[in-house]
């Protein structure tokens, strides 16, 4: 969805949101409460930069309005794959960036992931998999890497890998099978404003991601692998 | 030019005791990761849980027609150090190169959630990984980001993190993000520390951005050497276990207790890295990580590829170190 279209739907206008580049930031109200909002548009490759960038409002929020809830507006299609942002550290640059949303939470902001558009692999775990809680409209698309790719880099033939993704949800992009998994709490659907609504009010402060796994049937080992560690003697 | 910060200080005596030493050194980089795990703690402190005899393995990768492996590829427990009790993990990057699956994760998940519980002086991360294990994916991307928040837990509860890198695989993908939240970081020069590997930004942008056959080149952007003049790393040694057991003894001693994720910490941090991004504005002439180590006051950029470690290690200048550090 255009971000346009979604700030219309959530806030009632673009109002208070500004795009530099392909950065998206601003402060809306919602239910006359205001709200950071900071995220990228048009499958931004996130880089040093666009990291820094994102993670420059987070700690603003911090530092400026303690308490505020913030909204992570997810639309990467990963991690910029240039030589230079490797020079510079570009791991960093986005540990930084997933340890700001982090210390937002801890410090009793409400952090909320929304993947409107497109989310993957490095640009996904500094933003909505770090955040208190991730959620997904109908139309997105998640994924590390897509079936054609994976087949050339783990040499298994794509038909197989195809076939396996409709029965298994750890191979297949896709938001059901994040869900499935536990990586996505929920996907809004109806009106989304009262979505966002009930996603700030329910957002959990512990991380259950693999315990939704566990239950939803999409990762069943993770939780009970993580519990025979606590126990093992 | 000085070492600026008591670390570096410190660790410039270390590595310049170790290049001296009469011992035959073991490769770090050449062990495998229980190798590592018993030359590197205390004599037989390691008590491994999950171990391989229990099979907890993955569960996705048969289907694939895949080899297993009985701890897939991760080996955990609570260990001594120097008389003190630590927990660590090592990752063996001879299976699926280190890949982080459902299972993998979850070990690393529950080993830093028992820190939280039975509080070790520290839990030591030994990392040989290409990041996600991509023959599962959604699951690998999930443990990855579940790793990065246990590791935060870890730190908030004030147990230290400490990550080391100088096996094969070096540390790559959402483990070279994990690496960067934990409270220190041991590298050898033969060590890779970075996000897309040379070979996957080739595929993507063409030999021209990135010739991952030159192997010059993927140092200088990505090795220890590097990392440790930009202040990616806080110790720099050499490719020997002993060196790298030394370190971590060292980064014990310095971090009695984490250091402490604050507002301020993260501001001097960012400050960092504006800094660093700054610093190549400017058109660069020739090779960036040359410009970039210049621009960072390293003047003599161009031997730094020739120098052995504990040259190196003196060359560090406060440019490369968060103003609060």
């Amino acid at each position: 969805m255009d971000w346009k279209t979604l700030a219309e739907a959530l806030f009632g206008s673009d109002r208070g949101l500004t795009l530099d580049g392909e950065l998206l930031h601003g402060e809306v109200a919602l239910d006359d409460e205001p709200l950071t909002v900071v995220g990228t548009t048009g499958h931004a490759p996130i880089g040093v930069r666009l990291a820094l960038a994102q993670a420059r409002v987070v700690l603003d929020t911090v530092a400026r309005h303690p308490g505020r809830p913030i909204l992570l507006l997810i639309d990467t299609q990963g991690q910029q794959l240039r030589r230079r942002d490797e020079l510079l550290g570009i791991n960093r640059a986005m540990a930084h960036l997933g340890m700001s949303i982090d210390l937002a939470r801890r410090r009793g902001h409400r952090v909320l992931g929304l993947v409107y558009d497109q989310a993957l692999s490095g640009g996904f775990i500094t933003s909505g998999l770090i955040a208190d809680a991730c959620d997904a409209l109908p139309q997105a698309e998640i994924r590390v890497m897509r079936i054609p790719a994976m087949s050339r880099v783990t040499k298994l033939p794509e038909a197989m890998l195809t076939g396996l993704s409709r029965t298994n949800p750890v191979f297949a992009p896709g938001v059901e099978n994040y869900v499935a998994m536990g990586g996505v709490r929920r996907v809004w659907t109806g009106d989304l404003r009262a979505a966002l609504r009930q996603a700030l009010a329910d957002a959990p402060t512990e991380d259950r991601r693999a315990l939704d796994g566990a239950q939803r049937g999409g990762r069943r080992l993770a939780a009970a692998v993580m519990d025979r560690v606590l126990e093992a003697p | 030019m000085t070492a600026t910060t008591p670390i570096a200080r410190a660790n410039a005596v270390a590595a310049s005791a170790a290049s001296t030493s009469a011992v035959a050194a073991n490769s770090y980089a050449e062990c495998s990761a229980r190798e590592r795990l018993a030359q590197l703690l205390d004599p037989g402190s390691f008590h491994e849980w999950l171990p391989p005899a229990e099979r907890v393995m993955s569960p996705h990768l048969a289907q694939l027609g895949v080899p297993s492996a009985f701890d897939d590829g991760v080996a955990i427990g609570r260990a001594r150090l120097d008389g003190r009790t630590v927990f660590v993990a090592a990752q063996e990057g001879a299976f699926m190169g280190g890949g982080v699956g459902e299972v993998h994760g979850a070990k690393l998940v529950g080993l830093l959630r028992r820190a939280l519980r039975e509080r070790p002086a520290a839990v030591l991360l030994l990392l040989d990984s290409g990041g996600v294990r991509l023959h599962e994916a959604n699951a690998g991307l999930i443990a990855v980001s579940e790793v990065m928040r246990a590791v935060l837990d870890a730190r908030d509860a004030g147990i230290p993190v400490i990550a080391l890198i100088g096996a094969a695989n070096g540390c790559f993908g959402g483990m070279g993000i994990v690496a960067r939240c934990t409270d220190f970081v041991v590298m050898s020069d033969l060590g890779r520390l970075a996000m897309s590997g040379p070979e996957v930004i080739e595929a993507s942008h063409g030999v021209e951005e990135f010739d991952a056959r030159d192997r010059a080149l993927v140092w200088r952007t990505t090795g220890g050497k590097h990392r440790w003049l930009s202040g990616d790393c806080d110790a720099l040694v050499e490719d020997e276990v002993a060196a790298f057991r030394r370190a971590a003894i060292y980064a014990m001693d310095a971090l009695p207790t984490a250091r402490a994720v604050t507002l301020e910490a993260l501001e001097a941090e960012h400050a960092l890295l504006a800094r660093r991004l700054a610093l190549l504005d400017a058109p660069v002439s020739g090779d960036d990580a040359l410009a970039l180590w210049r621009r960072l006051g390293v003047e003599d950029a161009a031997s730094v590829p020739d120098l052995d470690v504990a040259e190196v290690v003196a060359l560090r200048t406060g440019a490369a170190v968060p103003e609060n550090h």
